[in-house]
C-alpha cells in the first residue's frame, strides 16, 4: 500500500474514484465477436482449404467475389477489434504501473488500428483489382 | 506490474526445527510460517511435531496444541472452532481453507500452513484483512429499501428465499478472494470472488429496492470485471460455494439490462 493513503480511511481507499460506469460493453463485445470471429474463421478455413494450389489469377478472382470479399473484411474487422480489446483485458491484468499502462493501451490501440487498415486497404486493392 | 516473485525482505528462510514430543506414539510433523514485524528478521518455515494423540483432529487442533505445548508466541485468528466465524482461514496443504474444518488425515506427508496468499501479513498466520472488509462495506451489505417500511417484515415468497441458498452460507473467510489471481493483481480495485459474491446476495433479494443503484456500482472494469472465470474461488471456498457463478449472474444482469 503507497504511502499516500496512510491516513485516508480503509472505505476511502475502497470506494476509491467510485464506478468508472463501463464495463459491460466492453464484456459485451468481446463474446459477440468471438461468436462472430468463430462462425467466420470456419469461412475463412474452407476457403483457404478450397484454394489450395489454385494460380494467383484464380485466388484474386475468389477474392474479388462481392460475396468472399465481404465475408473476409467481415473476419478482418472481427478478428482485430476481438485482438484489440482481449490485449486492453491482458494488460489491465498485469500492468500496473499508471503510465507503462497508459503507454501499453495506446500501443495495443495503435498495433491493432494498423494491423486493421493495412489489412483492409490489401483486401479491398485485391477486390478492386486495384 | 505483477510479481512472480518475493520481495527480498520476504523470501522465506528455514527456520527453527522445535523438539518432537517426548513418548509420543503417533506424530505429524507440520511446518509453519512465522513472521514477526518486531524482530526484523525475513519470514521462515518452522517445524514442529505434534502428539495427535494428545489432541483433536482438526489443523486448527493441532495449531492450538503447539501454540498451547510448544510455542505460545505463534500467532493465529481463530474463533467458533466449527467452520462458521471464517476465522481460522489459511493456507492449508497449498489451498486457502479453514484449520477448524480441515482434517489432519486428510493430508499426507508433512502439513504445510502459510497464511492466506498475497495478503499483507500482521503476524505469522494472521493476514491483514482491513481492505477486504471495506471492500465488503463498500457495497453496502444491508437491505435497501424506499417504501414505507411495513407494520411487519418485508415479505419474500419461498422460491424467492431460495434464490439466497448458496450465497447467505458465505462467512467471509476470503478463502476464494486470496485465491484468485486477479484478486492478487488487482485486488486494490477488483471487488474479488467473496465481495462480489455478497453483492450478488443483495441484487437477487426480492425485498430489496436498490438494484440499479447496486448495478451500478458494480459497472466497473476493475470492481465487477477482473473476474475471468479462473474457478479458483469455487474450488477452494470450505463451504462449498461457487461465488463464479454468482458473478456470472452479476454479469448476465449487466446485459440484460443493457440489450
Amino acid at each position: 500500500m503507497s504511502k499516500s493513503f496512510r491516513f485516508q480511511t480503509p472505505l476511502k481507499q475502497a470506494r476509491g474514484f467510485g464506478s468508472g460506469k463501463s464495463g459491460t460493453t466492453h464484456f459485451w463485445q468481446q463474446r459477440v465477436t468471438g461468436v462472430a470471429a468463430l462462425l467466420l474463421s470456419l469461412v475463412y478455413v474452407v476457403l483457404l482449404v478450397k484454394l489450395q494450389g489454385d494460380d494467383y489469377p484464380t485466388v484474386i478472382a475468389t477474392l474479388g467475389n462481392p460475396f468472399v470479399a465481404v465475408l473476409m473484411l467481415a473476419f478482418l474487422g472481427v478478428s482485430v477489434w476481438h485482438m484489440k480489446i482481449g490485449m486492453q483485458v491482458i494488460i489491465e491484468d498485469y500492468v500496473n504501473q499508471p503510465m507503462l499502462r497508459v503507454l501499453a493501451l495506446m500501443a495495443n490501440s495503435f498495433f491493432s488500428a494498423l494491423v486493421g487498415i493495412a489489412s483492409a486497404v490489401a483486401l479491398i486493392k485485391i477486390t478492386f483489382g486495384a | 506490474m505483477v510479481q512472480l516473485t518475493l520481495p527480498k525482505n520476504s523470501k522465506i528462510k528455514a527456520g527453527k526445527v522445535w523438539p518432537k514430543p517426548e513418548g509420543a506414539a503417533r506424530v505429524r510433523e507440520f511446518r509453519i510460517y512465522r513472521w514477526d514485524p518486531e524482530d526484523g528478521r525475513n519470514p521462515r518455515l518452522d517445524t514442529f511435531f505434534v502428539d495427535v494423540d494428545d489432541c483433536g483432529p482438526m489443523v486448527l487442533d493441532a495449531l492450538l496444541w503447539i501454540k498451547n505445548k510448544v510455542d505460545p508466541t505463534l500467532a493465529l485468528r481463530r474463533s467458533c472452532r466449527e467452520g462458521i466465524c471464517g476465522s481460522c482461514a489459511m493456507n492449508i496443504d497449498g489451498m486457502n481453507t479453514l484449520a477448524c474444518t480441515k482434517g489432519m488425515e486428510e493430508i499426507s506427508g508433512p502439513i504445510k500452513v502459510y497464511p492466506l496468499p498475497h495478503m499483507n501479513v500482521v503476524k505469522d498466520l494472521v493476514p491483514d484483512l482491513t481492505h477486504f472488509y471495506a471492500q465488503h462495506k463498500s457495497i453496502e451489505p444491508w437491505l435497501h429499501t424506499s417504501s414505507p417500511t411495513p407494520e411487519t417484515e418485508w415479505l419474500q415468497s419461498h422460491d424467492d428465499r431460495q434464490k439466497l441458498d448458496g450465497l447467505y452460507e458465505c462467512i467471509l473467510c476470503a478463502c476464494c478472494s486470496t485465491s484468485c489471481p486477479s484478486y492478487w493483481w488487482n485486488g486494490d480495485r477488483y471487488l474479488g470472488p467473496a465481495i462480489l459474491l455478497q453483492a450478488y446476495r443483495w441484487l437477487i433479494d426480492s425485498r430489496d429496492e436498490a438494484t440499479g443503484e447496486r448495478l451500478d456500482n458494480l459497472e466497473d472494469p476493475f470492481r465487477l470485471y477482473r473476474c475471468h472465470t479462473i474457478m479458483n474461488c469455487a474450488q477452494t471456498c470450505p463451504k462449498g460455494l461457487n461465488p463464479a457463478k454468482a458473478i456470472a449472474e452479476i454479469k448476465k444482469m449487466m446485459v440484460e439490462r443493457q440489450i
